[in-house]
């Protein structure tokens, strides 16, 4: 099993990522991790999924995502050419004694502080999710008190873009 | 209040060629498929009910199966006056079946409508059945107010949300500018690339508040773009494997049905010489007279057919599917064979076997171009003599044909009951079976010379189809003799549209094949659970309850009981020659007979039981 990572541009319209998403679980697939969000067209959202498959059933999967009427296009991005990355949010137990040493991984792994308390740091960290493991790593030891991740969100690199299509965009 | 008879109904049934037309110049042009429209009305304010019928009007449809209820009450007002016919029906299920008969009967898109809640539960399992079949539908319900949606306001149900995996697509209408364009979309998809079951969910606000229609609206589809002319390169491959084959096999799906290309297929076979299977949604794209025919592959297939594919060098799939009943236990399916696998739908292509060559496109463009390549080939001098091919496969039809015991009890033997039906009626009727033996028989022992002439629920396997889905088929096709040939089982479970028909004057005959019990699964509780008969005598038999007889007479039918042998021909006879109501037939059947030849649930196609304890023999040295 290989982790595979989908852009979907999709119609920009209600319903369509429980269509998505439904037909995941329908057809036994689990998603590691999804975003969703507009597009540079407010018409087109773009869905960003992380799935955990072998390469046959993914291609089974991704021809029935493309029968969806509301799915625009499906590219699979290769990790070698795109940039991906995940948004993190956690709360670390931080007192007198260990704030220094929470600022310091902070500062190493070019992390931010975004809320402060007295015994806590709230720490806003973007990356892949390799260095957002390693970050938790490190937090860990601290206390973790609370924390929140983002699906992934990626984009492939160089100048050629992925667009929804010249239908679309005549329209 | 006046309303057309089924005589003014009465047309030439246009077939799904006509249905997949619009569908060639919505691929050239994928920003503006063309609407297809058949009458051009002029803009008028109107409800949205209003609007709604005026859409179904502009589209052509001329009946819709369907029952009034709170929700979608708006829209029964002006279809009171519309051209369109309404068939009022005893329960949502027979209206989805009726639809789904219909669109089988003629090849254009079948109409139902429910209101909402359990009026659009009712319809899921004719929408899954027309899914499974990729049954042009489209389905309209009605939808509580917008302001009560997400309330669990009285009767409502989420039915857009129940039917996501079971429709091509679904609409929940939000506003009723929305309606006339939704519909051309609605009818667009349900009948275009591989056609499905769409539903259109409608808020009784939508249905009330008023609007301008206007005709025709823009489809706006940006992400819908069926390919239907194949890629010439794929073709040539096909066609230089197929001149190259030794044992090669078409193996013709219901696809075939649906894109209108039987005539080709026809010429196809015929130019290269190479054996047919039809599979049970493809009865009658091929005549099963035909020389060339194997017959029917699968579960309860021919052993000739079964082998054929089994031991095929290449199978040239054109709109299959590789369905489990087909296929049997799919690691041993057909091991030695290269595979083309033609179909509209990319998604089936390699689903469940590799494609060695795919090819994605309507079949009747496919074999269109496969007749042009294979003909070049021929020319160029590529083609091998199929005689020793043809040797084995004559032997094996010759010694295993479709045949049948006579019950050793002297009671009246199902299959010929349902051979002379077939016989008696001849290849321009339509038949229409329910799902269990009488099925398989009636799959196997008439003769389908005739595309759409075979109508039955193939994939879903829905017990009750029979009854509304012939109901169906001829309002479609008033002019053509309709059987339903049916279990005691599947005919309590639907034929409350009995009383649809005899009111609606759908002149419809039912055979009945009544052995008492749930017959397929009583088989296999003979064949794999020990004769354990646990809830398998429905008591039709032992109690004669219902009386069939009765009830026929009571639903306003004309029921006619045969018992044995000798009164066969003369009872199909009597029914044949009633024509103002529908006829019910109950033949009682002995209980015991079964289906053969059978591949069992599970198991390879090599173990395939020419009858009970019998195993062809194969000459291994031959293959």
């Amino acid at each position: 099993m290989t982790m595979h990572t989908l852009s979907v541009l999709v119609e920009n319209k209600p319903g369509v990522l429980a269509r998505v998403s439904g037909l995941f679980s329908r057809r036994g697939f689990n998603i590691d991790s999804l975003a969703v969000g507009e597009t540079e067209n407010p018409d087109v959202s773009r869905i960003t999924i992380v799935v955990n498959a072998e390469s046959s059933p993914l291609e089974q999967v991704t021809k029935q995502l493309n029968k969806l009427v509301n799915v625009l296009k499906i590219v699979e991005l290769d990790p070698q050419v795109s940039v991906a990355r995940e948004l993190l949010l956690v709360k670390v137990r931080a007192d007198r004694s260990a704030r220094t040493q929470v600022l310091e991984t902070v500062n190493l792994f070019r992390a931010r502080v975004v809320d402060v308390a007295p015994d806590t740091l709230t720490i806003e960290a973007t990356g892949t999710p390799d260095k957002l493991d390693a970050l938790l790593r490190d937090l860990e030891p601290f206390g973790i008190k609370e924390m929140v991740q983002s699906g992934l969100v990626a984009i492939g690199r160089g100048s050629r873009s992925i667009t929804a299509g010249p239908s679309l965009r005549a329209a | 209040m006046t309303r057309p008879t089924p005589e003014t109904l009465a047309h030439t049934a246009r077939r799904a060629r006509a249905a997949t037309e619009p569908a060639a110049d919505a691929a050239r042009t994928p920003a503006t498929p063309a609407v297809p429209a058949v009458r051009t009305p002029a803009p008028a304010q109107v409800s949205g009910a209003g609007s709604l019928v005026r859409s179904l009007e502009a589209l052509g449809v001329d009946v819709v199966f369907g029952i009034p209820g709170g929700a979608i009450l708006p829209a029964y007002d002006p279809l009171y006056d519309s051209s369109v016919r309404h068939i009022l029906v005893r329960h949502e299920q027979g209206a989805g079946h009726a639809a789904t008969g219909y669109a089988q009967a003629t090849g254009k898109v079948g109409v139902c409508m429910a209101t909402s809640g359990p009026g659009a539960t009712n319809l899921v399992t004719p929408i899954a059945d027309a899914y499974m079949d990729s049954v042009a539908m489209v389905a309209i319900t009605g939808q509580v107010a917008r302001p009560s949606i997400g309330t669990d306001a009285f009767q409502e149900a989420d039915i857009q949300g129940i039917t996501l995996p079971i429709t091509k697509h679904n609409f929940l209408v939000q506003s009723p500018e929305e309606i006339p364009q939704v519909l051309a979309e609605a009818f667009h998809l349900a009948s275009s690339g591989r056609p499905g079951p769409v539903l259109v969910d409608i808020p009784k606000d939508v249905l009330q508040a008023s609007t301008t229609f206007t005709w025709p609206p823009t489809l706006d589809l940006p992400g819908y773009r069926p390919t239907l002319h194949p890629h010439g390169k794929q073709i040539r491959e096909a066609a230089r494997l197929m001149a190259a084959a030794r044992r090669p096999v078409l193996y013709v799906g219901g696809g075939v049905l649906k894109a209108g290309a039987t005539d080709g297929l026809r010429r196809l076979a015929e130019e290269t010489g190479i054996p047919v299977v039809t599979t049970l949604m493809a009865l009658g794209a091929f005549p099963d007279s035909h020389p060339q025919h194997l017959g029917m592959p699968g579960m309860h297939g021919t052993v000739a057919a079964v082998y054929g594919l089994q031991k095929a060098d290449l199978i040239v799939a054109l709109g299959a599917r590789f369905d489990d009943r087909v296929t049997g236990k799919l690691d041993s399916f057909a091991p030695d064979a290269t595979v083309v696998h033609a179909d509209i739908d990319p998604a089936e292509i390699g689903k469940n076997r590799h494609a060695d060559v795919p090819i994605v496109g309507d079949a009747r463009h496919v074999i269109d171009e496969l007749i042009a390549a294979v003909t070049a080939e021929r020319s160029a001098g590529h083609s091998t003599d199929l005689g020793d091919w043809w040797t084995q496969l004559d032997d094996l039809r010759n010694r295993y044909p479709l045949g049948y015991d006579e019950p050793a009890d002297g009671t009246l033997s199902p299959q010929y009951v349902i051979k002379r039906l077939g016989e008696i009626v001849g290849p321009d009727g339509i038949f229409v079976a329910g799902v269990g033996q009488h099925q398989m028989w009636a799959s196997q022992f008439i003769s389908y010379e005739k595309p759409h002439t075979w109508l039955n629920s193939g994939g879903l396997g829905t017990m009750g189809y029979a009854v509304p889905a012939a109901m169906g088929a001829k309002v479609g096709r008033p002019d053509t003799v309709v059987w339903a040939v049916d279990g005691d089982g599947c005919f309590q479970m639907t034929n409350q549209e009995l009383a649809t028909c005899a009111l609606e004057g759908i002149p419809v005959k039912i055979a009945v094949i009544n052995n008492g019990n749930l017959g397929m699964v009583r088989q296999w509780q003979t064949l794999f659970y020990n004769e354990r008969y646990s809830n398998t005598d429905l008591g039709t038999h032992k109690h004669r309850i219902p009386d069939f007889v009765k009830l026929a007479e009571a639903l306003g039918c004309v029921g006619l009981r045969c018992e044995n042998a000798d009164d066969v021909d003369k009872t199909i006879a009597a029914a044949m020659e009633i024509n103002d109501a529908p006829v019910v037939i109950d033949f009682v059947v002995g209980k015991d007979a079964m289906v053969w030849p059978m591949v069992a649930a599970g198991t390879s196609n090599d173990e395939i039981m020419f009858a009970r304890g019998v195993r062809p023999a194969f000459d291994e040295d031959d293959i």
